[in-house]
């Protein structure tokens, strides 16, 4: 039996306490609904009642396919990026990644408005078919829009998984192989992705999990025979009391967290870590000229498509009518005039937010890593799948839960309450994103092989001094990777943020876009605050980029002197 | 990490969480209304009474309701603000409303038969609304369709796939229409309306803003809206249009003061300050447009702004609102299995009964003629008919708010049973109304 350290068990112990109170107990104050009769006795009766609904089935059988097309699509929009862009030399490789990571900062349901816009029934693409060859493309309607959204909103988890595991392949695998022979597409099935596999189903399972949960995209698209929306509308229409809409919320959770569950299953007994880090130090591979103008044009008419919803959000936001015609009629300024003048609080309270939870996610993330891979400490696997029950979580039931549960609960020297302060939002967010912080830590850990650790440590490198001088330096790339996905999609969230939302000054940028996009004057202003959040969001992200790539740079300098 | 950064990061904290301290004198006010009202509001009350501080709270009036329930005495917002009058009913039986009367001269009693303040004086109308038509003259222009003058004309095959709703369940607004229109045509006449309508649908849009958006930027043709979106569409430039229909009922949209709120004056100074020429005169702003209570505030008014105490919208429906709280979550439930969540049968049925329609009216043919009656009285009869709905027991199972286990069962059996009844019905409605038109040929 190995010894366990004190410091270890401290940190595994507050991370359990710290998942249990914001994570575990709300959600259980509230699924405790789905299975409570109202004399609060246990009752399974909503579950038959909930299958005897020929509408439920049906639902959730449009859910599965939706999320299941999504996951398809957005691997072939995926695989063709990251591998194009990490594995050949590239110009502008950094802005195609980056490139890549904008559709996450943009809120669902604005991408969804301005995919409306562009390729809806009236929209400029249909309008100028209908024109020109009289046809129309119906792309946005029904299931298929959902399908069409989702993929271009929830692609680039795919995206960067799959970026950083196949950063961290050990080049001499494929050299390996190239010298036995293999190349081209053989080459890339065979050996590459394989070897990149936990990014991509890290990546995956991601996409499968978000589609099936949101609930903003099929709301703005007004389709509703799909889950989630089934539970928001009973929840909202037949009251919080209705115990059907408590029961998808646990449907919903039970097979999320079984598709994660599915997918560590899959990669369990598999070995997939490599001893030598990445193709840093090795020259990148040169594409003929033929080939490079293909993949030029692969990927140019991938990211045009990837970009039409922020290109239509920046459109309408110098708008001031657009309405039946390819573009807008008027265009002015005012709506960012607008915006500045009111909204510029929400701009930093979103910094505040977002930066603390996705602080906490990478710190947490990295902890939880580093438990499970790396200790035999009992019951380091719960820790994980805590954590990664919070994907499950729909924003809805979670903002309940913190609002019932925290009601009471008083901020030591300030005299607020916590539902009623910005902590609130802070834990909240930290919370439901740490999954994704944590999917990048643990994906980056298992790609460090242990034996350079252990060579540390028999250098006499104390425990800590190891994870804080080899470990995490080695992993930076995940670990940024985790805080600049934790980040974005924390400043997009919007379905606890309009639960917790108490006071308008405490409100987030995604508050004010979703406030501003419910009139009709309020659309540009809207659009205006949307496109300084991508703007904003996207510097942030390139700048991460550049801090790993100058890192890297520096790491190598440093070996060769 | 050493002493002194911890100390700093502490005092970063705590610095922070000072600046998000509140201001003394504040009114919270929940609402669903949209920014441009907020902010307008905001802006001249906080002008009217320096020192104080407007706190704008936006929720969905059924998520506003929610958190004014969840949240304890003391700390509850002070002022309710929204349109639909069962939200301030559900927070009056609570005794979350406090009876006040801020005494403010000049507002009449009544808008054709409605109240316009509650009459146990838990909350006043601040505004008038009525519901109208909204379309988009770009959109009617390209696929050549006439303006609608009346709801019957939503219902017209010429409009087939142009049109979009919001469900009953979803938007206070909408369930007033429809039961303006089930109570001005009757229930199986009114239902026979609206489930052509539904069949015309393009969308049945989640939220009732669905609707005028989709309509303003020309997704949709011509749908059903809360007046001040169309007009304020008008008004800030879009290419649209508006009517009152004459089977419309005009209703006010309200403001109450809440029990157990942080600031009881203040809450009183807010609401009299909505009620005051001021206030109303600000509801007047092309973005906002909406219908003032106050009847002296038209004479400001610019020329052609539409005025409910002047006459010329007609409101035919005496609206009874004891009627359409009887049977209130029947009617959403209804309109949700059978038009909602069907929607694609529906409107391939009334599709396909058009279609019928026009073969036969160039090819007549009698046993056509037959099987599309019979198609029509399958696709347009409510589910629940006129006698069931007097039953009170029937009636009940939809009305009580707490509900046990087996009234839950009962009401889920009979949706379960409308819902696929209803897709039966809209099948059986295509099938017959494809071999009609094929009679025709």
């Amino acid at each position: 039996m190995p010894r366990f350290g004190l410091a270890i068990t401290a940190v595994a112990l507050a991370i359990a306490a710290f998942l249990v109170v914001f994570l575990i107990v709300p959600v259980v104050t509230v699924v405790w609904v789905a299975f409570s009769n109202p004399e609060g006795g246990f009752t399974l009766s909503h579950f038959a009642g909930f299958f005897s609904l020929s509408l439920m089935r049906e639902s959730f059988g449009n859910s599965l396919y939706v999320a299941a097309m999504a996951v398809l699509f957005s691997t072939i929009v995926a695989v063709p990026l990251a591998y194009f862009t990490v594995r050949f030399q590239f110009r502008g490789a950094i802005l195609i990644q980056t490139l890549g990571v904008l559709p996450l900062i943009m809120p669902a349901f604005v991408g969804a408005a301005a995919l409306q816009l562009l390729f809806g029934r009236s929209g400029s693409v249909n309008l100028l078919l209908g024109e020109w060859f009289d046809f129309s493309v119906p792309v946005m309607d029904g299931l298929n829009g959902v399908v069409f959204v989702e993929t271009l909103h929830y692609f680039p988890f795919i995206l960067m998984n799959l970026s950083v595991a196949l950063n961290g392949i050990d080049t001499s695998m494929e050299e390996a192989a190239q010298n036995l022979g293999s190349s081209g597409w053989r080459l890339f099935r065979r050996i590459v992705f394989p070897l990149a596999l936990p990014g991509y189903l890290a990546g995956a399972s991601l996409v499968f999990i978000k589609v099936f949960d949101d609930l903003g995209t099929p709301l703005v698209l007004n389709v509703t025979n799909m889950l989630a929306p089934q539970a928001y509308l009973r929840v909202t229409s037949i009251g919080l009391e209705d115990p059907i809409g408590y029961v998808i919320c646990f449907i919903l959770v039970g097979f999320s967290v079984a598709a994660m569950a599915g997918s560590a299953m899959f990669l369990r007994g598999r070995d997939f870590a490599t001893l030598q880090r990445g193709a840093t130090s090795l020259l990148r591979r040169e594409l003929r000229p033929w080939q490079s103008a293909l993949a030029y044009l692969w990927i140019g008419a991938l990211l045009l498509l990837v970009l039409s919803p922020h290109l239509g959000v920046l459109l309408l936001s110098f708008s001031k009518v657009w309405s039946y015609s390819v573009l807008p009629d008027v265009y002015t300024l005012d709506n960012y005039a607008t915006v500045f003048q009111d909204s510029t609080r929400m701009i930093w309270n979103t910094f505040v937010y977002c930066g603390a939870a996705a602080l906490i996610d990478v710190v947490i993330g990295t902890a939880i890593a580093y438990l499970v891979l790396r200790t035999r400490l009992p019951g380091r696997q719960l820790l994980d799948h805590m954590a990664t029950v919070a994907l499950a979580m729909p924003g809805v039931v979670l903002g309940i839960g913190y609002l019932r549960t925290f009601r009471e609960v008083e901020l030591p020297f300030t005299g607020t309450m916590l539902t009623s302060s910005w902590l609130i939002f802070v834990l909240a967010y930290s919370v439901r994103r740490l999954p994704y912080a944590l999917r990048a830590c643990t994906a980056a850990l298992q790609q460090v092989h242990v034996s350079l650790e252990e060579a540390a440590q028999n250098l006499g490198a104390p425990r800590a001094r190891t994870v804080w001088r080899v470990m995490v330096p080695l992993m930076m790339g995940g670990i940024l990777a985790g805080f600049v996905t934790s980040f974005v999609t924390a400043a997009v969230e919007i379905s606890e943020t309009i639960l917790l939302t108490s006071r308008e000054s405490l409100a987030p940028m995604s508050y004010g876009i979703y406030l501003y996009m419910q009139s009709i004057a309020g659309r540009g202003p809207g659009a205006a605050l949307g496109v300084i959040a991508v703007v904003v969001v996207a510097l942030g992200t390139y700048a991460s980029h550049r801090i790993v790539a100058s890192r890297q740079a520096h790491n190598i300098a440093r070996r060769a002197a | 990490m050493t002493v002194h950064r911890i100390r700093r990061a502490a005092a970063f904290a705590l610095a922070l969480l000072g600046h998000f301290a509140v201001h003394a004198q504040t009114v919270t006010v929940v609402t669903s209304f949209p920014k441009e009202l907020t902010a307008a509001y905001k802006a001249a009350f906080e002008k009217a009474n320096p020192g104080t501080k407007v706190e704008i709270l936006n929720k969905g009036t059924s998520a506003g309701v929610a958190y004014t329930r969840e949240a304890s005495a003391g700390s509850r917002p002070d002022v309710f603000w929204a349109s639909a009058p069962d939200a301030f009913e559900v927070l009056a039986k609570e005794g979350l409303l406090e009876q006040y009367d801020p005494g403010v001269k000049g507002i009449p009693e009544k808008i054709g038969n409605y109240p316009v303040n509650d009459p146990q004086g838990y909350y006043r109308g601040q505004a008038l609304a009525g519901y109208g038509i909204m379309w988009n003259t770009r959109y009617t222009k390209a696929h050549k369709l006439p303006d609608p003058r009346e709801w019957a004309d939503l219902a017209k095959p010429v409009y087939h796939g142009h049109v979009a709703m919001s469900s009953p369940s979803r938007s206070g607004t909408t369930h007033l229409t429809i039961e303006t229109i089930l109570q001005g045509e009757g229930w199986a006449r009114g239902w026979s309306q609206i489930l052509q309508i539904g069949g015309n649908c393009a969308a049945i849009t989640e939220r009732s803003f669905g609707v005028p958006d989709g309509v303003s930027n020309g997704q949709f043709g011509l749908g059903l809206v809360i007046d001040f979106f169309g007009l304020a569409a008008q008004n800030s430039g879009f290419p649209v249009g508006f009517v009152y229909p004459s089977v419309t009922a005009i209703v006010p949209a309200n403001i109450g003061l809440v029990k157990g709120g942080k600031d009881l004056e203040m809450g009183k100074r807010f609401i009299q300050f909505t009620l005051s020429p001021q206030g109303q005169e600000l509801l007047l702003d092309p973005k906002i447009s909406r219908l003032p209570v106050l009847p002296e505030t038209y004479a400001k008014a610019p020329a052609g702004y539409p005025n409910p105490y002047g006459g010329k919208i007609r409101a035919k429906v005496n609206f009874d609102s004891n009627a359409s709280a009887r049977r209130y979550y029947l009617v959403s439930a209804l309109f949700d299995q059978t038009i909602t969540f069907r929607h694609k049968e529906l409107a391939a049925a009334a599709g396909a009964i058009d279609e019928a329609a026009a073969r036969l009216a160039r090819k007549p043919n009698a046993e056509g003629e037959k099987l599309l009656a019979q198609a029509r009285a399958l696709a347009y009869t409510p589910i629940v008919d006129e006698a069931k709905m007097a039953d009170d027991g029937f009636v009940a199972v939809f009305r009580d708010t707490k509900r046990s286990a087996a009234k839950q069962k009962q009401m889920t059996a009979l949706e379960e049973h409308w819902g696929n009844e209803a897709r039966q019905n809209y099948e059986r409605a295509t099938e017959l109304a494809g071999k009609a038109a094929a009679m025709a040929k």
